[in-house]
């Protein structure tokens, strides 16, 4: 892969439901390295396409490279194994299983033996989830639920994090110590990519935001230029601030 | 080796599951000295039929697809065996060729089968659905095969009568004269068989493998974004558990050389289903244990009155799912140690005092 390349680099994609079109000709580069927040008013299609990056939704039209390669047609399992790590908007995990054997699916594909034991540890330490454990997951509080997902997407140990709303449903120290979390994450080499509608958690994290508006890109800068861009302030963060 | 056997996705992993377990493996081997031949016989007859509980509680209870079909693949197993075993002769180790390629061609109309299904994106009770009709299929085909036209090579397939005539399991033996199984030999066969079916899946279970297949059990999509082809894993555990019903086929059919399309049909397809969901089809050794004692009790009800015994089941049905909906076996197991638990807690609280205190 060319150094100069972005990580992910969508072009031209569009998503139409029927008649109706959630995404029109978006095209974003992440660079590798970074923390990117995709932001927008209700409806503007962030949603959507974050399902597009992850494989979820069949793009109407457009392309997708993850590491310069093709992935557009590519099913969300080879996405993943191609470095890809995918946090959803509601905590999904595995509700009758046990906490510690919710990380051991994950971290099985990289670790082997006696490390996965230690690392089920490491993580459950990191996760603050070491004296839930042996609980189902589904009998963990929301905050917590969502922070397990967060550990299964960080056992794949991804070139790149996609989070959907990564803070929702949490406290408000719940969503600063996911903040920085991720920025500890991306202080590792991970680049993250995230959906969010929190302005004091993007601003937190983001180092990149795109604005999404009717489906299509309305802005994109660093997060000083989009909170002093008067008409994203007009769309989508007056009406929030 | 015990590290592979046990963990999260089986019942017992300690001293107090594994030597009642050496005990009763101890006392099946030297149960042919004190029974009488009818006895063994009988009792490899009611043990045939485990493994086809075991192929269902893994494709079942482990990864959440109902199938409907394993008298299907029973019967692919057991009219293989007769078929093969009948044109390649019977002897000279010809049958255990016959087992193999029998077990295989199971699995080989499981995989077709399975990837239609799977690829198609069936699943739920759809699943079961198909599999039921595959089975009925079968069945009903079977049943029309009368005609003496019905012929593979030199095996008639004789319609409602079954097939008939097919040499035992044997193999050559010290002496010139075949080693054929048959009562006793037939019996430590099963057992041995069991024995290695039963490890085998646990350390298929705990392996990574297992692991995904639970995980996809519980939530395929989160499976998929975890990296995981669900898709294939869901089919691996399909033919396999498909295979164990192919092996009781074979099994059944050599034990009394012969098998009918009643062993295929309706009556017979819905069998695996009350066992395993009786017994617990969420754990192996559940159902290994729950799936005999039904057969067992079942057969032993059937001497004196067979419509006492098929209310009884019904019965035994209704009450595991009002009163254990996890199954009979795991609802004894929990219920021991939620007597046990009061003890455990309060010798557990005694400990941290102590060491509180120290």
């Amino acid at each position: 892969m060319n150094a100069a390349a972005p990580l992910l680099r969508t072009t031209g994609l569009s998503k139409r439901f029927g008649g109706h079109t959630a995404v029109s000709e978006v095209g974003i580069d992440i660079a590798q390295g970074e923390i990117h927040c995709l932001i927008g008013p209700n409806g503007a299609g962030k949603s959507t396409l974050f399902k597009l990056v992850v494989g979820m939704h069949e793009p109407t039209a457009g392309r997708i490279e993850f590491q310069g390669r093709d992935v557009t047609g590519d099913r969300p399992f080879r996405r993943v194994q191609q470095g890809m790590s995918i946090k959803m908007q509601t905590p999904s995990v595995f509700r009758e299983l046990p906490v510690r054997q919710n990380l051991h699916i994950a971290l099985q594909h990289h670790v082997r033996g006696a490390e996965l034991a230690r690392e089920e540890d490491r993580l459950l330490e990191l996760l603050d989830l070491a004296r839930d454990q042996a609980k189902p997951a589904g009998a963990l509080a929301h905050g917590q639920q969502q922070w397990l997902e967060i550990g299964m997407a960080i056992a794949l140990r991804p070139a790149l994090l996609l989070m959907d709303e990564p803070t929702a449903g949490l406290s408000p120290e719940e969503t600063f110590r996911t903040g920085e979390l991720i920025r500890e994450l991306n202080a590792g080499g991970m680049t993250v990519l995230a959906v969010e509608h929190d302005m004091a958690f993007v601003r937190q994290i983001a180092q990149r935001v795109t604005v999404l508006h009717f489906g299509k890109v309305f802005a994109e800068g660093s997060i000083q230029e989009i909170v002093a861009d008067p008409r994203v302030a007009e769309i989508y963060l007056g009406k929030t601030q | 080796m015990l590290k592979l056997i046990n963990g999260s996705q089986t019942l017992g992993a300690t001293r107090a599951f594994w030597l009642p377990f050496v005990a009763v493996v101890a006392a099946m081997l030297v149960y042919p000295v004190f029974a009488d031949a009818y006895s063994v016989g009988n009792m490899a007859y009611l043990l045939l039929w485990v493994f086809m509980a075991m192929g269902l509680c893994l494709v079942w209870g482990y990864g959440g697809i109902l199938s409907f079909g394993q008298t299907l693949f029973f019967g692919i197993g057991g009219y293989g065996y007769g078929v093969l075993a009948i044109n390649l002769g019977g002897e000279s180790a010809t049958t255990v060729l016959a087992l193999a390629l029998a077990i295989l061609a199971s699995g080989a109309v499981a995989a077709v089968l399975g990837y239609f299904m799977i690829w198609g994106r069936i699943g739920g009770v759809f699943f079961g659905i198909v599999t039921l009709s595959s089975t009925l299929v079968l069945a009903f085909f079977l049943g029309q095969t009368a005609g003496p036209e019905w012929r593979v090579g030199e095996a008639r397939l004789n319609g409602f009568n079954g097939m008939k005539d097919m040499a035992p399991l044997n193999v050559p033996w010290f002496g010139g004269e075949p080693l054929y199984f048959e009562g006793v030999p037939l019996y430590y066969l099963v057992v041995g068989l069991l024995l290695v079916v039963y490890l085998g899946l646990r350390i298929l279970l705990n392996s990574r493998f297992g692991h995904v297949v639970v995980a996809v059990r519980e939530d395929p999509q989160r499976a998929e974004l975890l990296g995981y082809d669900v898709r294939k894993y869901q089919l691996a555990t399909f033919v396999i558990g498909s295979m164990l019903a192919g092996l009781s086929g074979v099994l059944y059919t050599s034990w009394g050389q012969f098998i009918t399309p009643a062993s295929v049909g309706l009556p017979a397809a819905s069998m695996p289903i009350v066992w395993v969901a009786f017994s617990g089809r969420s754990d192996l050794t559940a159902t290994t244990v729950g799936s005999f004692l039904v057969l067992w009790t079942f057969q032993a009800l059937t001497v004196h009155s067979q419509q006492a015994a098929l209310l009884l089941m019904g019965a035994m049905l209704l009450a595991t799912v009002m009163l254990a909906p996890q199954g009979f076996v795991i609802g004894m197991v929990q219920l021991v140690r939620g007597v046990f638990a009061p003890r455990r807690r309060r010798e557990a609280a005694t400990a941290m005092a102590e060491e509180g205190g120290s």
